[in-house]
């Protein structure tokens, strides 16, 4: 048992690994290979839970459950993991969230061992990110989640569609969207990178809180630079990197291709998790190495986000493909949690800073759970009807009505309706930046109201007006299907009316 | 331990090449299996001599020493430290594998005894501790590849490669040798003997105003073999050129023999003259590193591009020891091994293919991944490792080197950078077009790998994704040998 508590953040971290292992080695049978799958990926959730139990909540703001071993002893990079209130919740959400995509994803029919096992492999990678309490080991995983998402976009995305990249150059969209994806990506990392080797280089380790201690007393001349020079420049070096995972205006545009073209799981668990990466990435690492530069610059992130909010809006409405509207309807929802972040960071240790702070993290946690539902009934209904199209849906509100049931509530939940879990975070958000940056929130305001008005046109086209020629191929949801939905709703639902279970872990975590 | 290892490391593949071409009217079998034994047992025994070394204890082990031509100050004279250790390992990975593709080969007779010589003096020059072995065993890596490429290189470019490849490597091997005798000479004025001996060398203190003459002449006249700029032209030619085996073992281990000798000789005997010059060759480097990375983004040939990221990617091993700093040299240490691994696999993968399509032209193929499975993920864990994707031993080598280069001037590490992108995007462009994207109607029928190559295959992703993962399967030897050239530095 002590072996167990003593190395329990390792095993939350590397079951999803020894499951890919094992599911190598198992016959390549569908079946076989989705069950195994699927209740491998229980194991993760059944240790977090255990976690959550042992977690010492009065000391949420601490690093708890710390590891320690030598990794690459030389540069003095260290395998050392940890998790406080955030990132507990976190990864309480990835390993909520994994086995519902994997359970969504026994429609898939194509090479399902190595799809599997990528997924797996996926959810170590972004359970590494949430614990690593390394730079060098954080790095590590940060980038390595990129692979398994690359091939389930570049191998599993739709099947249709083509992407005219230059003249001469057609490509499948799937294969525009993961290559985008990736380059993106690192090309954004180049910087994160870069700034990483250089806190190496200045601190002598990349242990993060010996990092942060020595980091934030340096001054002078660091590397013939002035050191407030090199501190902006690194501070943008991280904030690019994590402003493109978020992703945040002007940086999002490999979203909507990414999320569109993804498999159906692989966009809930884009959505649900590695959006969240990014913010966490600002919590974890911007907002604790360069308080100063992330107070003198808060104005700019607080625009991003606040042009995200406005504009993931307006292009979610404009949208006339389904999916394509629920990926800007993330652009929208994660621009909150930078407004909130921009307004911490502006008006640190204020009790402003603390709501928005709370209001970010449960934004995240909330955002994880509205997305995955979202796209998991975009995805439902594109694979009976094929097509994402809104104007080819209709009437379907009597025609199947548990698919419409809980499209109207996952939309509402979405939306903001109070009594739901993103009314609550979002009232949050604006509670912590209205005093800090009222401008920026009134005009995020706007943003709301077109909230509104894109989540009401999806409804509306998919579920009321005349049914269409389409009807006749759509059946409701199956028992898997409302299987995966429930869980979802539920903790919707319960962080609508009592948000305080998880609120509390947030906030002695953000307040400490 | 009376047992001369490493001078057996060091001979039994020459002399098991030597019994392969005297052996009268051998069966095409029989030499495949002489080859093959000869191969596995190499490769068992400098795996256990990276194992044996102490890399507590560091500096020069299984060390050995006999007079050759006493009179001259001339012996032969080999070990190990944490430096070459690995390297050591590395040869006999490749001849290993290399050996396992070339299960099908013509005429293995004269092509396994060519190539078995040609592995005794890589070995050999590892293992120096003498200028004159070095040298000596320098020409014997470098003459059976003329041969090698000529006769079993590709019909299209093989006379022009061979000969130009040749030409580079002894123009440079002359200016070293002259740049070594001056060095030895200059050294008896000091010493008051004639020494060829690398260890006295070290210790001769050769004049600040000497080393600042002589070092570039020297340490440019290896580093060709490093394939640095503007003289990488041979490399990729070369390479391309250059049957399966051979661009492994070329790519793979001959250009580890030129950063090696231009650390070993260059930096190592005149440490005041690499101080003096080396902030000129790391510009040089970065064009490597950048430049490479582009002309390989561009090329329609398979075997090109991992010809040109080859160039790029050996910039970032001289980049490392031109830092002179102990994360570069670090990096560096640790990125001939990995990209010698990294290099053999994607050539011996790019073999596999071509030796079933007939075509490297990257437009043409496609599909592969349903034919060749193996093969394909073989590559693209060869791919993540070359864009320095965490999880895989170029991660490991490439971070210590851009920490080094940020100790030494922070805009070469961020221009050095954008070579990771790019890097990325033409491996993930080649992969998607080779091994993704429909099946060309004419390869329906290709049969897969057989089951050598596929030992081959995981045998060095195994240590791409071992050192990867665990960096303490070579760091520390790394770091021994590294901690010896800084006293050196240090001392100067």
């Amino acid at each position: 048992m002590d072996f167990l508590t003593n190395h329990l953040l390792t095993l939350i971290l590397f079951t999803p690994l020894l499951g890919a292992v094992v599911l190598w080695f198992l016959p390549d049978d569908k079946k076989t290979q989705r069950w195994a799958g699927f209740l491998f990926s229980l194991v993760p959730l059944a240790l977090t839970l255990w976690l959550w139990a042992r977690f010492d909540f009065a000391r949420a703001a601490e690093f708890q459950f710390q590891e320690r071993a030598v990794w690459y002893g030389p540069i003095n990079a260290s395998y050392h993991l940890g998790v406080d209130g955030v990132a507990l919740t976190m990864v309480l959400l990835t390993t909520f969230l994994t086995p519902l995509a994997l359970l969504a994803s026994f429609s898939v029919q194509d090479r399902v061992k190595v799809y599997y096992m990528l997924f797996l492999f996926l959810e170590t990678g972004m359970l590494g990110v949430f614990l690593s309490l390394d730079l060098m080991l954080f790095f590590v995983f940060w980038e390595i989640g990129l692979v398994p998402m690359f091939f389930l976009i570049f191998l599993w995305g739709s099947p249709k569609g083509e992407r005219h990249v230059w003249p001469g150059l057609t490509v499948p969209s799937r294969v525009y969207a993961a290559f985008k994806f990736m380059i993106y990506t690192m090309a954004g990392s180049l910087g994160l990178l870069l700034a990483i080797q250089m806190l190496g280089v200045v601190t002598g380790t990349f242990d993060l809180p010996t990092v942060i201690e020595r980091w934030n007393q340096a001054s002078g001349t660091i590397l013939g630079f002035e050191a407030s020079t090199l501190k902006a420049m690194a501070f943008w070096a991280f904030a690019i990197a994590f402003a493109l995972k978020v992703p945040v205006w002007p940086f999002h545009t490999w979203l909507p291709d990414a999320h569109t073209e993804a498999p159906t799981a692989g966009s809930m668990i884009l959505a649900g998790v590695l959006l969240k990466l990014g913010a966490f990435g600002f919590l974890r690492f911007v907002l604790p190495l360069y308080p100063e530069q992330a107070k003198q610059y808060a104005a700019a992130l607080a625009f991003m986000g606040m042009m995200a909010i406005i504009f993931g809006a307006f292009a979610a409405w404009g949208q006339e493909d389904f999916k394509r509207l629920v990926a800007y309807s993330s652009v929208n929802h994660m621009g909150f949690v930078v407004l909130a972040i921009a307004a911490a960071a502006w008006a640190a240790g204020t009790e402003h800073a603390n709501i928005a702070l709370n209001g970010a993290v449960l934004q995240m946690f909330n955002h994880g759970l509205t997305a995955a539902g979202m796209f998991f009934l975009v995805g439902a209904i594109y694979e009976r009807a094929h097509t994402r199209e809104l104007k080819k849906f209709g009437g379907l509100f009597g025609h199947i009505p548990v698919y419409a049931g809980m499209l109207v509530f996952t939309s509402m939940a979405s939306l903001g309706l109070p009594g739901l879990n993103s009314f609550v975070s979002e009232f949050l958000i604006v509670r912590g930046a209205w005093p800090v940056f009222q401008l920026f929130t009134a005009l995020s305001m706007i943003g709301l109201l077109i909230t509104g008005a894109y989540i009401l046109k999806g409804i509306k086209d998919v579920l009321f007006g005349p049914l269409t020629e389409l009807a006749d191929h759509l059946t409701d949801l199956t028992l898997r299907e409302v299987l995966v939905m429930v869980p979802l709703m539920a903790l919707m639902l319960i962080l609508g009316v009592w948000p305080m279970w998880l609120l509390e872990v947030i906030n002695r975590a953000v307040g400490g | 331990m009376n047992l001369p290892l490493l001078s057996l490391i060091i001979f039994l593949p020459i002399v098991a090449g030597t019994v392969m071409l005297l052996w009268p009217n051998a069966s095409r079998d029989a030499i495949r299996r002489l080859a093959l034994v000869t191969a596995t047992i190499t490769f068992a025994l400098s795996a256990w001599l990276y194992v044996a070394y102490d890399f507590v204890a560091g500096g020069y082990q299984f060390v050995e020493k006999y007079p050759w031509l006493p009179e001259l100050g001339i012996s032969y004279h080999v070990g190990v430290d944490g430096l070459s250790a690995p390297l050591i390992l590395l040869t006999g990975v490749v001849i290993f594998t290399g050996t396992l593709v070339s299960w099908n080969i013509d005429r293995p007779r004269e092509f396994f005894g060519l190539l078995y010589i040609l592995a005794t003096g890589v070995f050999g020059v590892f293992a120096a501790l003498d200028l004159f072995t070095l040298f000596f065993m320098y020409e014997v890596a470098v003459f059976p590849m003329y041969l090698l490429i000529v006769i079993w290189g590709w019909e299209k470019t093989r006379e022009y490669a061979g000969m130009k490849l040749t030409l580079y490597l002894l123009v440079g091997s002359v200016l070293a040798l002259v740049g070594g005798l001056a060095m030895v000479f200059a050294a008896r004025d000091n010493l008051g003997y004639l020494t060829f001996d690398l260890l006295e060398l070290e210790k001769a203190g050769l004049s600040v105003g000497f080393q600042k003459f002589w070092f570039p002449i020297v340490f440019f006249g290896f580093a060709v073999l490093g394939g640095i700029f503007p003289v990488h032209n041979w490399s990729p030619d070369g390479h391309v050129a250059a049957p399966t085996a051979v661009s492994m073992f070329h790519a793979g281990v001959l250009m580890k023999l030129g950063a090696f000798a231009a650390l070993r000789v260059g930096v190592m005997l005149m440490p005041e003259g690499a101080k003096f010059h080396l902030p000129w060759i790391i510009l040089l480097t970065l064009v490597n590193v950048v430049y490479g990375a582009f002309i390989a983004s561009v090329q329609q040939d398979f075997k090109y591009v991992i010809g040109f990221s080859s160039v790029s990617h050996m910039g970032l091993v001289i980049m490392g020891i031109a830092t002179l700093n102990h994360d570069g040299l670090l990096g560096s240490g640790v990125q001939m091994f990995s990209h010698g691994v990294m290099t053999a696999l994607f050539f011996a993968v790019v073999g596999m293919v071509y030796d079933r399509t007939h075509t490297r032209h990257i437009p043409s193929l496609g599909g592969m991944m349903k034919k060749l499975p193996w093969a394909g993920v073989a590559f693209i864990i060869a791919g993540l490792t070359s864009m320095g994707m965490p999880g895989f031993s170029g991660f490991i080598a490439e971070f210590p080197i851009f920490m080094g280069v940020w100790r030494y001037e922070p805009w070469i590490a961020i221009v050095a950078a954008i070579s990771i992108v790019v890097t990325a995007s033409y491996v993930l462009r080649v992969a998607h077009k080779v091994f993704f994207g429909p099946l060309p109607e004419e390869f329906k029928d290709i049969p897969d790998i057989n089951v050598f190559d596929r030992v081959a295959l995981v045998t060095l992703v195994f240590f791409l994704v071992g050192i990867g993962v665990f960096p303490h399967m070579m760091v520390p030897w790394i770091e021994s040998g590294v901690n010896y050239v800084l006293t050196i530095l240090g001392g100067a």
